[in-house]
């Protein structure tokens, strides 16, 4: 599997030196956010706001107001843990063309509680007017730029950073669904980091005999409920949901009430972060720890059908290690 | 616009149209209009460099939230005038002083009298806290503390952009117990906006109470001057003061007017209910005609007829 460096880095300096009106805001994550380079080379485009999420927030409305896109670089949980209000009054309600750019989604961070985002799709999909974008591989995390940009109100985004594989040869296509495999069996639908977990376990549920129409979504909100829907119907068996995120909230709570509203009665099992905070680690150990991989991907399917599938570790593909401590990242986090 | 009035007359205007609108609405934001009567009138009476309103003396009724499906949303900036590069602008940061703003729109002509009718009625813009599409308002600013970041956002951009036009922000001295207030101010001093001014009533009074009750916060001045502002304190009712005051230099910084107002100037009166000011509801009929007496006294004018209401 190709391995891409930084896509992040490269991506938004070639669109935002394009784009005078976009501007780089950082709170002291910079190098962490890989716009380093990008501070270095164009200062005039670049605001450092300091540790102070709440006024770089309603700060960004104001940019906006002022006809300014701010694309604000923090990891994804200082973006609207602390600053929910800021970020309610100041973005979301007023339509500001902000680009809230997310680093470290869910559990690919070893930083513990405080840094991970298990609970931002159920927050931000909530809140009127925003709209939800997320990463799975290096080329979405190369069309990330551009297809926030194309927003026309405020947009959250979960990006990926360090070392990232490409798994997608199209680019990010905002509300466009990724048909990754068309079975007939089980739906899996996945997103982010999950998508490569599935992908890993599809060889091995081929083998078993199971045949699985798998989905990527790259665009959370809006959800296409009637594609959900429309493919939900036309398996077997029924769905299975995997996210780097709580199962409250997120793609699983999403996918039920879509067919939940639709009418549609076939099963669906929700597999993610199960009412809990994780702890640090690293992402393959706390991806096993907590039910987010490809085993877990298995074990899920199987309950959905109710028929073992006999594959174990060893049937699925190797577990892509990173290191903690990566030339490619700014810091161990 | 020219100037009709003198400030000294729209401070007292703003003070009258307060207190009737709280005698017949059995209570208000009155003690406001005591302690910002003058800095409102000065912003808007001479202060500020604004345009003619974009928007009907008489407000529309609410025309919805801002969505992608309402596409004829538009805030109540237009009763401040067009965004026109030269022009300034303005935030009331701290939004339940709405009615003392909406007064002092129509004090200055840029509101019918009518629109205070329509003050937190349901269906209304005019609304109780400001919001956004209410007249004059331009954001939400019902959470106390985010008024000086938006402005100090405003206005680095508007510094990009070579506008000559000011941003100003109209703020109340609780808001400093909100950490967000430092971080703007902070903000703004690292990027040397200084085409950002506030002016600051600073009443000492907050909901519970007196400020030094609920929190204490120091000295104003110092920890502004500290976090990098260039501070002048005035007599918030002493309009020549707030000129000098404006005209301070403050290069590479912004411009923060502390005014140090009284919450009962003009109907000392309310000094019976010290020190619950925040919001004037009246305990008893006899309360009520007891001060409409004695207000309408002290501001000149003849107690609001109470019969209809």
């Amino acid at each position: 599997m190709e391995m891409v460096n930084r896509p992040y880095a490269g991506a938004f300096e070639r669109y935002a030196v394009q784009h005078p009106e976009v501007l780089c805001l950082s709170a002291d994550l910079t190098s962490s956010c890989e716009i380093d380079g990008f501070r270095d080379r164009h200062p005039d485009q670049f605001l450092s706001m300091g540790m102070a999420e709440q006024n770089m927030l309603s700060f960004a409305g104001g940019l906006g107001l002022a006809g300014f896109r701010p694309f604000i670089h923090t990891f994804g949980v200082f973006l609207y843990r602390r600053p929910y209000d800021q970020l309610m009054a100041s973005i979301a309600y007023p339509r500001r063309k902000v680009r809230l750019m997310g680093f470290l989604p869910g559990v690919t961070t070893p930083g513990g509680m405080t840094h991970q985002a298990i609970e931002d799709i159920s927050v931000l999909r909530t809140i009127p007017n925003m709209t939800v974008l997320e990463t799975g591989d290096a080329t979405e995390v190369e069309g990330i730029v551009e297809a926030a940009d194309s927003i026309d109100g405020p947009v959250y985004c979960r990006v990926l950073r360090g070392s990232v594989p490409r798994l997608f040869d199209t680019p990010f296509k905002v509300g466009e669904i990724r048909i990754l495999s068309e079975g007939d069996d089980v739906l899996v639908i996945t997103a982010g980091i999950t998508t490569e977990e599935a992908i890993r376990a599809r060889g091995a549920l081929d083998k078993a005999g199971v045949s699985v129409r798998h989905l990527h979504l790259s665009t959370l909100k809006p959800f296409d409920a009637e594609a959900i829907v429309a493919h939900a119907a036309s398996v077997k068996h029924g769905v299975v949901t995997l996210e780097n995120h709580l199962v409250a909230g997120g793609i699983g709570s999403m996918t039920a009430e879509a067919m939940a509203e639709a009418g549609l009665g076939k099963k669906l099992v929700r597999l993610g972060l199960r009412d809990t905070y994780a702890h640090g680690g690293s992402r393959p150990y706390l991806m096993n720890y907590y039910g987010l991989d490809a085993l877990a991907l298995v074990r899920g399917i199987e309950r959905l059908t109710g028929e073992e599938t006999g594959i174990d570790e060893d049937a699925l593909d190797a577990v892509r290690v990173e290191a903690v401590h990566s030339a490619v990242k700014a810091e161990a986090l | 616009m020219q100037n009709v009035k003198t400030t000294e007359e729209v401070a007292l205007g703003i003070r009258r149209r307060v207190f009737e609108h709280s005698m017949r609405n059995n209570g208000g934001y009155l003690s406001q209009a005591c302690s910002a009567a003058e800095q409102l009138a000065f912003l808007y009476n001479e202060a500020l460099t604004l345009g003619q309103p974009t928007l009907p003396m008489i407000p529309r009724p609410f025309g919805g939230v801002p969505s992608a499906d309402n596409p004829d949303y538009v805030t109540g900036a237009g009763y401040n005038g067009p965004f026109e590069p030269h022009f300034d602008r303005l935030f009331i940061a701290p939004a339940h002083y709405a009615l003392v703003a909406y007064a002092a729109l129509i004090e200055v002509g840029r509101m019918a009298p009518e629109g205070l009718e329509m003050f937190n009625q349901d269906g209304s813009s005019v609304e109780m806290i400001g919001a956004e599409h209410s007249p004059g308002m331009e954001v939400h600013n019902g959470t106390l503390g985010i008024g000086f970041s938006t402005g100090a956002g405003l206005a680095w951009g508007r510094k990009r952009k070579g506008e000559s036009g000011k941003v100003c922000v109209f703020m109340s001295d609780g808001e400093v117990q909100e950490g967000q207030t430092w971080e703007a101010v902070q903000a703004a001093a690292h990027h040397g906006i200084d085409n950002l001014w506030a002016i600051m009533d600073v009443n000492r009074q907050q909901c519970d109470g007196a400020m030094d009750s609920v929190m204490e916060v120091g000295d104003i001045s110092t920890k502004l001057r500290d976090f990098g502002a260039v501070v002048v304190e005035i007599d918030a009712h002493d309009i020549d003061a707030m000129r000098q005051a404006r005209a301070e230099p403050h290069e590479g910084r912004p411009l923060i007017i502390l005014a140090h107002s009284s919450p009962t100037k003009g109907m000392d009166f309310l000094m019976k209910r010290f020190p619950r000011l925040h919001y004037v509801r009246f305990k008893s009929a006899e309360e009520r005609d007891e001060m409409n007496t004695a207000i309408a006294a002290e501001l000149g004018i003849a107690p609001v007829d109470l019969g209809g209401h």
